[in-house]
């Protein structure tokens, strides 16, 4: 399997990453080489293995549906880049 | 006094204790060292005002009850500092200033520590040379055209320069043992979910996890301690009693069974790794340990699994960097799609965006099951490997890494070259194990090498234990010349 220009810039779209056009034929040299080395995997057989899904013996802890936290609006808008004194301010949206 | 910051944790500590030094002139010793070093580029954020006031305040009511009474550190630039800029050693954080403390920080604070400033690294973390800092690279104190190892570069580099008693980083693939051992100094990972994750970074968040950088073992066993402990605010943290691991330290390891597995003796492997090997092998044998070969079949196959699961992780946690809610925002781009597009491009470094992309194409509809489950399935064949062997063995040793401290710019035209430096340290992580990198030796160059041992999930306390007996019988000695003052 190999990665061609397009589909690494469709990939970039997924991923909301402008790619530099001169950049793409590096990139996608690079992410072959990467993906070359993944495809070792596919020596091993592993029909009969379950997937890992957590390291840890144990299920997730859930904790009660309670506020435990809040009225920090100004701390939570304090690093945004743009902003009013209500809400984060984005490009328009909706014409 | 003119030495003390070349002196470990536990001296310095005993120091302030007895009162022969104080707080205020230990972190002005270190303030002097920092302000000479400015051309290892350790530091992203210094604060010294702020510590200086704490020292004072220390001296002014010394509680000296605690784990580290009046200690300034400076910690890497992954966990968030209240107040503090974070970085993550990425311009996409260049102007983000944490309202939170990480729990891991806090726990630091808490014991009698306070911050000094915040360490370069490599940027989310993802690097094993620190290369790949917006800050850009760190230099090894080691040599002046070495890398000090990644990702917590700037933690290895500041600790073997003398510019903090002892530090912190992260570790998903390697990111404190290699350093460590490029720069002969002591570094553990510690079992996943140990160490709290609340308010670090994230990187891959099923193989993230703090842990202590430090001197000496002693130091590391101090520092362990502190900064452990169950999180409410962690949903993988371990809830279990705290362990007072320094007092704890105990040398004698005569009986333990040591495994040595076949498969760490990889293809072009430099002589002096299996020197140096053998001479782990023969310090512990010799201090009474019983050697066992044993089998991680696995093994080779870990780094390909890891270049899976970490980049899908770091894919998904890395969305949040939008440009909305904190962080660098583009100004190029004429609706929100375009916006979010250029931000993530001007504010993401090159490797984080090919580890974006590797992590979005793996996980996108049509290849899932053909690389993340795969991925998964294997990084259990790994993680039985080690279940098998821990039924014969207490511990096992490795070396650390593959190769001493490379040149600056050396591995950076070449991601697969650069990644095989976590050859030795990536399967711990994928098997939530810990791992204590210990100085051993130096190779024909004069540069420091690490050697790695590995214990069962919550067995610290034993690999210290053996770490601290080969410390005592290594005859290792850190000795930097301070070129760059």
């Amino acid at each position: 399997m190999s990665l061609d220009k397009e589909k690494i810039k469709h990939v970039a779209k997924l991923a909301r990453i402008s790619v530099d056009e001169a950049k793409v034929d590096s990139l996608t040299k690079d992410l072959n080489s990467i993906f070359k080395f993944i495809e070792q995997l596919n020596e091993l057989n592993t029909d009969k293995v379950e997937p890992l899904t957590s390291i840890l013996n144990q299920s997730l802890r859930s904790r009660k549906d309670e506020i435990s936290d809040g009225k920090i609006r100004e701390k939570i808008l304090k690093n945004s880049p743009k902003k009013n004194e209500e809400f984060f301010v984005v490009p328009k949206v909706v014409e | 006094m003119s030495n003390i910051t070349n002196q470990s944790l536990s001296e310095i500590l005993e120091k302030i204790k007895s009162k022969k030094i104080s707080s205020l002139e230990l972190t002005q010793a270190y303030i002097k060292n920092i302000e000479n070093a400015k051309k290892l580029n350790t530091f992203v954020t210094t604060t010294f005002d702020q510590a200086l006031e704490n020292a004072k305040k220390f001296d002014n009511k010394p509680n000296n009850e605690q784990l580290l009474s009046g200690i300034p550190l400076a910690v890497k630039d992954l966990f968030c500092t209240e107040n503090v800029k974070t970085t993550a050693g990425s311009n996409i954080l260049n102007n983000f200033i944490p309202s939170y403390e990480s729990t891991v920080t806090k726990n630091l604070w808490t014991n009698g520590a306070f911050l000094l400033g915040k360490l370069n690294c490599d940027e989310f973390a993802m690097g094993s040379s620190n290369e790949t800092s917006f800050f850009g690279n760190v230099i090894n104190p080691i040599g002046d055209h070495l890398v000090p190892g990644g990702s917590s570069g700037g933690s290895s580099s500041a600790l073997a320069a003398d510019l903090t008693p002892a530090t912190i980083g992260t570790d998903t693939g390697g990111s404190i043992r290699q350093p460590a051992s490029f720069t002969g100094t002591v570094g553990l990972k510690p079992t996943y979910g140990l160490c709290s994750r609340w308010g670090i970074v994230a990187f891959a968040s099923s193989l993230d996890q703090a842990g202590p950088m430090t001197k000496t073992v002693t130091d590391c066993a101090i520092m362990l301690e502190a900064m452990s402990g169950f999180d409410e605010k962690d949903s993988t943290s371990i809830n279990k009693k705290k362990e007072t691991y320094s007092k704890n330290l105990k040398d004698n390891i005569k009986g333990l069974k040591i495994g040595i597995p076949k498969e760490y003796r990889v293809d072009n492997m430099p002589k002096e790794i299996d020197e140096l090997w053998e001479k782990g092998k023969k310090i512990l044998k010799d201090l009474g340990a019983q050697l066992i070969d044993i089998s991680l079949p696995h093994t080779k196959y870990a780094l390909p699994t890891y270049y899976i699961v970490a980049p899908a992780e770091a894919s998904s946690n890395l969305a949040r960097y939008d440009g909305v809610r904190y962080g660098y925002r583009s100004q190029k781009g004429k609706d929100l799609i375009e916006m979010y597009e250029n931000t993530r491009s001007e504010g993401f470094g090159d490797e984080v965006k090919r580890r974006i992309l590797i992590g979005t194409y793996v996980l996108s509809s049509g290849y899932y099951d053909a690389f993340y489950l795969k991925a998964q399935k294997v990084r259990q064949l790994i993680k039985k490997d080690f279940d098998d062997s821990f039924i014969k063995v207490d511990a096992i040793l490795t070396p650390s890494t593959p190769s001493s401290a490379f040149k600056i710019g050396e591995k950076t035209n070449d991601p697969v070259s650069m990644y095989l430096n976590d050859i030795f340290t990536v399967p711990v992580n994928l098997a939530g194990l810990p791992a204590l990198s210990l100085p051993a030796g130096l190779d024909k160059k004069g540069y420091p090498l690490g050697l790695q041992l590995i214990g069962k999930a919550l067995d610290e306390q034993k690999i210290l234990n053996i770490g601290y007996a080969f410390e005592k019988n290594c005859g290792y000695k850190n000795e930097i010349k301070k070129w760059w003052s």
